[in-house]
């Protein structure tokens, strides 16, 4: 009896084994090694690195371009979160909910722009801000004087984080509707006409069967926000603006990747690389904690 | 209990293979740098404003001049993200044609890694196919400075390539319209600028701050001289911080008040040709740039009768002018595997071969001989110097790693916030003596 079972474990773990092997190589030795690369002083090439154990986190503390870019990140997840989420739920609502003509269509263009590359919506959006022919300046200028300047959507240090999050949200958008439509559509639709039949707006629906249904969905994408936008945000500052003007769009990653290749310190990058994995972590957690509701069933 | 063992194997298994594997990399780079047999050299160029056929006719002719030898080209535009991989894993090209001053700065890393050959015997060499030695035919004045012996010992371990003047591009049918004359001083500048706003021109636009690198080097030679010049490329404290030091950030500063309301919006990778188009608009009068404008703009709508000028910069003393020449480097890491033919190479870049060869790309060796081959729109470029303006080579002196301390972009990039109003001259002139002090 011992013995077919200690080969049955023998067999299980056989067969965990290959993904046991490349999950080690691939997720755990590079997590490891960035954490190691952390405590070190090193170019990046050179075969000396120096051991200067949590200094890189002491300097990092008093970082004022970094705390900068912390600060941008964060501004960035709350804002492109909480519009994001507004929005792809009251679409979603509506694309399931209400039946008119052309839902297939709305939902395709909402869909869009997650399709294309991020180098592309920055270039798009790159035409839109223009300070001169751009989009928006041209709209606007329909309410102003001749000789109006324009805003500088680009330029204004003021400014420029916003343009980056309506970027953003309007990218994502699309991608979390379909999401929430999914598990909306799942909702049997006898809650509605009960619901309906005891006098339960269209309003009163979306809070009391709508949001509370769909709430673990909406749970899960939380992280998804906090992880695509802390990604994201990278690849359109590092195509848009380049960090700039003067810094006032620097982001985790890019701090990170200035710091690590341009700056000849990869061992702060890496501290800083370990600082986002923390900060990623702690605040994907604390989300999970004080959504934690009730479950409810249909 | 079992169960556990078998997993502890499965672990132990896991993380040996993976050991093993790194092992594996290193020992093979380790072993790979004393074979010097082997006849391929690896060459990795950046194809920059001239084009990747260049390279390849110059590694044909090396072949050529060289039986046996097989020349193995990396072209790319941003030849960075190409090799700096291979590199990581140990895999080094012989030859890197890659300027300093890039975003990625992958050429400073290198010096500041002690990661370069030291190439002073190139100088001596013969040239491949030529009785001359490299002393003999390049041109005086491009050796000995930081730009080629980064750590400033006499020892060179980069050599000049691509020469090009640099100064003010302008349109000169526009200037001419208005019955303006090039500015000779910077007051004059300052001056032209009042009347050029009242047209609704403004003064002045940068593509991105990064190319206001050779208008300060000019600037600051021209303030203080050589020997000033060369105190501040060595972030001396005194240098950013003395009256000279507040003379560069204060002129600086008038021409940043009188640049384009839309060149900051604009001054980024993605957006900086619609700001060279202002110049091509006549929207603004003057951009800092280099000869590859031409070329980079020629598809460009442009102003009815717009005719490309060139100047150096105006002079804040009246003798003195300066025109700060750019030039990219060629150089050997350490850890190539044939060096003494790449040393042979780098000294093939400067026969005649090499340089018309280069020519036809556009790209300007500096070698004694190059002057009579140029064409007429070259002339008028490298003109500039037999119009008064002096000779200026050089740039930072390559500094220590300093964690959080980004150099050009608090120097250069700071001066967005200068451009835009958020950021008073002052405080930009403190933070760059406080980022000069760190980096000492």
């Amino acid at each position: 009896m011992t013995g077919s079972n200690s080969a049955r474990t023998r067999f299980i773990w056989l067969c965990l084994s290959p993904a046991v092997i490349l999950m080690a190589i691939f997720m755990l030795y590079p997590v490891v090694s960035v954490f190691q690369m952390s405590l070190y002083k090193w170019g990046g090439y050179s075969p000396d690195k120096q051991f200067v154990g949590l200094d890189n986190f002491k300097i990092l503390a008093g970082d004022m371009n970094f705390i900068r870019s912390f600060q941008n990140t964060i501004l960035l997840i709350v804002v492109v979160t909480v519009f994001t989420l507004a929005f792809a739920l009251v679409f979603a609502a509506i694309l399931t909910r209400v039946k008119f003509k052309g839902i297939g269509l709305f939902r395709v263009i909402f869909y869009i722009p997650n399709i294309l590359s991020i180098v592309v919506i920055s270039a798009m959006f790159s035409a839109i801000y223009d300070p001169t022919q751009g989009l928006l300046n041209s709209f606007l200028r329909l309410f102003h004087p001749a000789n109006w300047a324009g805003i500088q959507w680009l330029g204004n240090e003021k400014i420029v984080i916003f343009s980056l999050a309506i970027t953003l949200i309007w990218q994502a958008i699309g991608y979390y509707m379909v999401m929430y439509m999914s598990s909306m559509a799942s909702i049997p639709e006898d809650l509605y006409e009960s619901s309906a039949l005891d006098g339960a707006g269209v309003l009163k629906q979306f809070f009391s069967i709508t949001l509370p249904l769909t709430w673990s969905t909406i749970r899960t994408t939380l992280t998804f926000f906090v992880i695509s936008t802390i990604n994201l945000s990278f690849l359109l500052v590092t195509a848009m603006t380049g960090g700039g003007p003067n810094g006032s769009t620097e982001v985790f990653l890019s701090y990170m990747y200035k710091q690590a290749n341009t700056n000849s310190a990869y061992g702060y990058g890496m501290a800083i690389g370990v600082v986002v994995f923390g900060f990623s972590f702690i605040l994907s957690a604390v989300l999970q904690a004080i959504t934690k509701r009730d479950i409810y069933e249909f | 209990m079992k169960k556990r063992l078998v997993f502890a194997v499965m672990a132990t298994a896991a993380v040996s293979l993976i050991l093993a594997a790194c092992g594996s990399s290193k020992s093979s780079s380790s072993t790979s740098t004393s074979s010097s047999d082997s006849k391929t050299l690896k060459v990795a160029a950046l194809e920059g404003g001239y084009g990747a056929d260049v390279w390849k006719q110059v590694a044909k002719d090396f072949e050529a001049a060289n039986p046996g030898v097989k020349v193995k080209l990396t072209i790319d535009k941003k030849l960075e993200s190409v090799i700096s991989p291979q590199m990581k894993a140990g895999d080094y090209p012989d030859v890197v044609h890659l300027a300093t001053g890039r975003p990625d700065g992958l050429t400073e890393t290198m010096i500041k890694g002690n990661n370069m050959e030291n190439i002073s015997d190139v100088m001596n060499m013969k040239i491949p196919g030529e009785s001359k030695t490299v002393k003999d035919v390049i041109r005086p004045g491009f050796d000995g400075t930081l730009a080629t012996e980064p750590y400033g010992d006499g020892k060179t371990y980069m050599m000049p390539m691509f020469y090009a003047p640099t100064g003010l591009f302008y349109n000169k049918a526009l200037l001419k319209e208005n019955g303006w004359s090039v500015p000779k001083t910077w007051d004059e500048m300052i001056a032209l600028g009042q009347k050029a706003k009242a047209k609704g021109i403004a003064l002045f636009t940068y593509p991105t701050t990064g190319y206001m690198d050779s208008l300060s080097y000019s600037l600051l030679a021209d303030i203080g001289g050589k020997s000033y010049f060369n105190k501040a490329m060595a972030y001396d404290h005194d240098a950013w911080s003395g009256s000279n030091g507040t003379k560069y950030f204060d002129s600086v500063g008038q021409l940043l008040k009188q640049t384009a309301s839309t060149t900051v919006a604009n001054a980024s990778n993605e957006n900086y040709r619609k700001n060279q188009q202002l110049i091509l608009d006549n929207k603004a009068l003057f951009m800092p740039n280099g000869t590859w404008v031409v070329d980079e703009m020629k598809d460009a709508p442009r102003a009815k009768g717009f005719e490309w000028g060139f100047t150096a910069l105006p002079s804040i003393k009246a003798d003195d002018q300066y025109a700060y020449t750019y030039f990219e480097q060629i150089w050997v890491p350490k850890a190539a595997k044939n060096k003494t033919l790449a040393k042979k190479f780098i000294a093939f870049m400067y026969s005649d071969k090499a340089a018309k060869d280069f020519l036809k790309g556009g790209a300007v060796q500096p070698i004694k001989t190059i002057d009579s081959q140029l064409t007429t729109q070259q002339k008028t470029f490298y003109d500039v110097y037999n119009q008064g303006a002096k000779v200026l080579v050089g740039g930072f002196k390559n500094a220590k790693a300093v964690e959080g301390v980004n150099w050009t972009d608090t120097l250069f990039g700071e001066m967005t916030s200068v451009t835009s109003g958020s950021k008073s001259v002052k405080s930009w002139q403190s933070d760059v003596v406080k980022a000069a002090d760190q980096l000492r």
